[in-house]
C-alpha cells in the first residue's frame, strides 16, 4: 500500500525494515545543483535561504514550529528606527518564495550526520533523511525563564510582567495593570538572566539596554503621564542610533534613569509591586512602589541550540554553539561543512543578526565551490 | 520607664512615593538640559570647589532628583559660580543656570 504521506520524488531505501522505522531518503535534487539544509526559520536561517537560493543552490529550511520567525513575530517594532517588525517579516517570508527554497514547518530536526565524502545527513523526528552538501545551524535563542529570579516576584506578583509580555501590549495597543487601570508608574530592570553569577550567566544579552529605551519610550508615546523608571547597571548604547535614542529618551519623554539593581520586590495590598534597590550614584538605598515592574529578559542558547551543538560536538560557552573563531571564521565549526549563523552562537541584535546570515551565506557558497 | 540611652535611627533609605517630583518638574522647567545629564561626573572632577570641599554637584543634583533637599542644606552655597563644570559637560547640561535654579526654588522652602 502506498504511504500517504510519501512526497513526490521520494525514493525507497530501508524497504525491509517495519514501515514506522523505515527513514525516508527525500531527493530534492533535480540535477546536480549542491544543498544546503538549513536548520531554523528564524531571521538568520530565512535570510541565509534567500542568499543561498540567489546563488543558484537548493535550500532545505527546517524549522520546528508551525510559523517562521516566531521571535521576531512576538516583536512590535525593531530599535532603533522604530520601524515595524510584522513588515519585516511578512517582507522575508515573501522573499523565501522562492523554486530553489523548499520550506519544512513543523519539522524540528534530531541530529545531522557527516557521511562519506563531506556529505550531511539531516535526521527529522519523524525519521526523515535528508541529504545536504552544506548544513548551516540556525537554531536562535530562547528568553530566560525570569521564575529562576524567585526574588523578583514573576510569577508571583500580578504587577511583575517580562519585557516579551510587555511587548505583546504594545501589539495590542493597550497597555494595563491587572485591575485594568493604566499606570501611573513602571518600572524597567535590566539584566534578568544576565551578567549574574547566580543563575550561570556572566555574558551581557546586549540588546536589552536598547529594548528598554525602547519599550519605555513607547510607553511614554501611549501613556505620556506615566512616570517611567529604568534601573540598570550600564547602559550599554552600542549600536548606531542607541545613544541619540537614550538621549531622546531623558530628554524628550523625561524618563528616569536610574543606576543600580532591583535586589527583591513584593507585593503591596493594592496590587502594586514594592521594590528595593540602591541608588548607587548617591549611595543610599531606595524604596519605590510601583504599578508594573518590568523585566528584561536577557537571551540563552535555545533548546535546539543546545541539542544539536551537543550531538555535533560544537558547543560553545553557555550551551550555545561554537564557532571556529571569532574574528575570520565566526560562520565556521571545527567540523567541515558545518556552519552556524545568528543566536545559536551568541546574543545579536537583528541588524546583526542579518548580517551574520549573509556572511555564513557567502561562506557557504565559497564552500560549496570548492567540493 | 527606664531610659538605656538607646534610640531608633531614621531609615536612611529613599522612599519614593511620586510627591516629591513637583519641585523636580520645576527645575526641569528651568533648566531643560538637566533632564540629559548620564552621571559620567566630568563636572565634579573639574570642580574648583570640590577640590577644597566635600562639595559634589553630581550627588547634589542626584539628591535634588529624589526630593532629599533637607540633605542638601548648605551645599550649593559652596559653589562659586565659576561654570567650569558646564564647559566640561558632555551632555551640554547648563550646570551653573542649573545651580542658580535650584538655589532659588530652594530658596522658596
Amino acid at each position: 500500500m502506498k504511504d500517504k504521506k510519501e512526497r513526490p520524488g521520494e525514493r525507497r531505501t530501508w524497504s525491509l525494515l517495519p514501515k514506522a522505522l523505515r527513514p525516508r531518503i527525500e531527493v530534492q535534487t533535480q540535477e546536480e545543483r549542491p544543498v544546503v539544509a538549513i536548520i531554523g526559520a528564524g531571521p538568520a536561517g530565512m535570510e541565509a535561504a534567500i542568499q543561498i537560493a540567489r546563488q543558484s543552490c537548493q535550500v532545505l529550511l527546517f524549522e520546528a514550529n508551525a510559523d517562521l520567525a516566531l521571535n521576531l513575530q512576538n516583536k512590535y517594532k525593531l530599535f532603533p528606527d522604530m520601524s515595524d517588525a510584522q513588515t519585516l517579516a511578512q517582507g522575508m517570508m515573501l522573499a523565501l518564495e522562492h523554486p530553489l527554497i523548499t520550506v519544512y514547518r513543523q519539522t524540528p530536526i534530531k541530529h545531522v550526520v557527516q557521511v562519506e565524502n563531506f556529505h550531511w545527513q539531516v535526521f527529522t523526528e519523524d525519521n526523515r533523511v535528508f541529504k545536504a552538501t552544506a548544513v548551516l545551524l540556525c537554531t536562535g535563542y530562547e528568553v530566560f525563564d525570569a521564575r529562576r529570579k524567585e526574588e523578583l516576584g514573576y510569577g508571583i506578583y500580578n504587577g511583575v510582567i517580562t519585557s516579551l509580555e510587555l511587548e505583546n501590549m504594545f501589539k495590542q495597543e493597550h497597555i494595563s495593570t491587572l485591575t485594568g487601570d493604566s499606570p501611573k508608574r513602571v518600572v524597567f530592570l535590566q539584566c534578568v538572566g544576565s551578567r549574574d553569577e547566580k543563575v550561570g550567566n556572566r555574558y551581557c544579552s546586549k540588546v536589552c539596554c536598547v529594548t528598554a529605551v525602547k519599550q519605555a519610550i513607547e510607553l511614554k508615546r501611549m501613556h505620556p503621564e506615566t512616570e517611567v523608571y529604568v534601573f540598570y547597571m550600564d547602559l550599554r548604547m552600542w549600536g548606531k542610533g542607541f545613544e541619540e535614542m537614550y538621549r531622546v529618551a531623558q530628554e524628550q519623554y523625561n524618563i528616569r534613569f536610574v543606576r543600580g539593581r532591583i535586589s527583591e520586590a513584593a507585593g503591596t495590598f493594592d496590587g502594586g509591586v514594592q521594590i528595593k534597590a540602591e541608588d548607587t550614584l548617591i549611595g543610599k538605598p531606595l524604596k519605590m512602589r510601583t504599578d508594573l515592574l518590568v523585566l528584561m529578559l536577557g537571551m540563552e542558547a535555545s533548546c535546539g541550540t543546545k541539542q544539536l551543538a551537543k550531538s555535533c560536538g560544537i558547543v560553545g560557552d553557555y550551551g550555545f554553539a561554537g564557532s571556529l573563531d571569532p574574528h575570520l571564521n565566526d560562520n565556521h565549526t571545527h567540523r567541515k561543512g558545518l556552519f552556524l549563523a545568528g543566536t545559536c552562537k551568541r546574543p545579536m541584535s537583528l541588524t546583526d543578526v542579518i548580517a551574520d546570515a549573509r556572511s555564513a551565506a557567502m561562506e557557504i557558497i565559497n564552500y560549496l565551490s570548492k567540493q | 520607664m527606664k531610659s538605656f540611652g538607646f534610640s531608633i535611627a531614621k531609615p536612611r533609605s529613599l522612599e519614593i512615593d511620586g510627591e516629591s517630583l513637583e519641585r523636580l518638574h520645576r527645575l526641569e522647567e528651568k533648566e531643560p538640559s538637566f533632564k540629559r545629564c548620564f552621571n559620567c561626573g566630568g563636572c565634579t572632577a573639574t570642580c574648583s570647589a570640590g577640590q577644597f570641599t566635600d562639595f559634589n554637584i553630581r550627588r547634589v543634583h542626584n539628591l535634588y532628583r529624589w526630593g532629599r533637599y533637607q540633605e542638601l542644606g548648605e551645599e550649593l552655597r559652596k559653589c562659586m559660580l565659576c561654570g567650569k563644570c558646564t564647559l566640561v559637560c558632555p551632555r551640554g547640561v547648563n550646570l551653573r543656570h542649573l545651580i542658580v535654579s535650584m538655589r532659588e526654588l530652594l530658596n522658596e522652602l
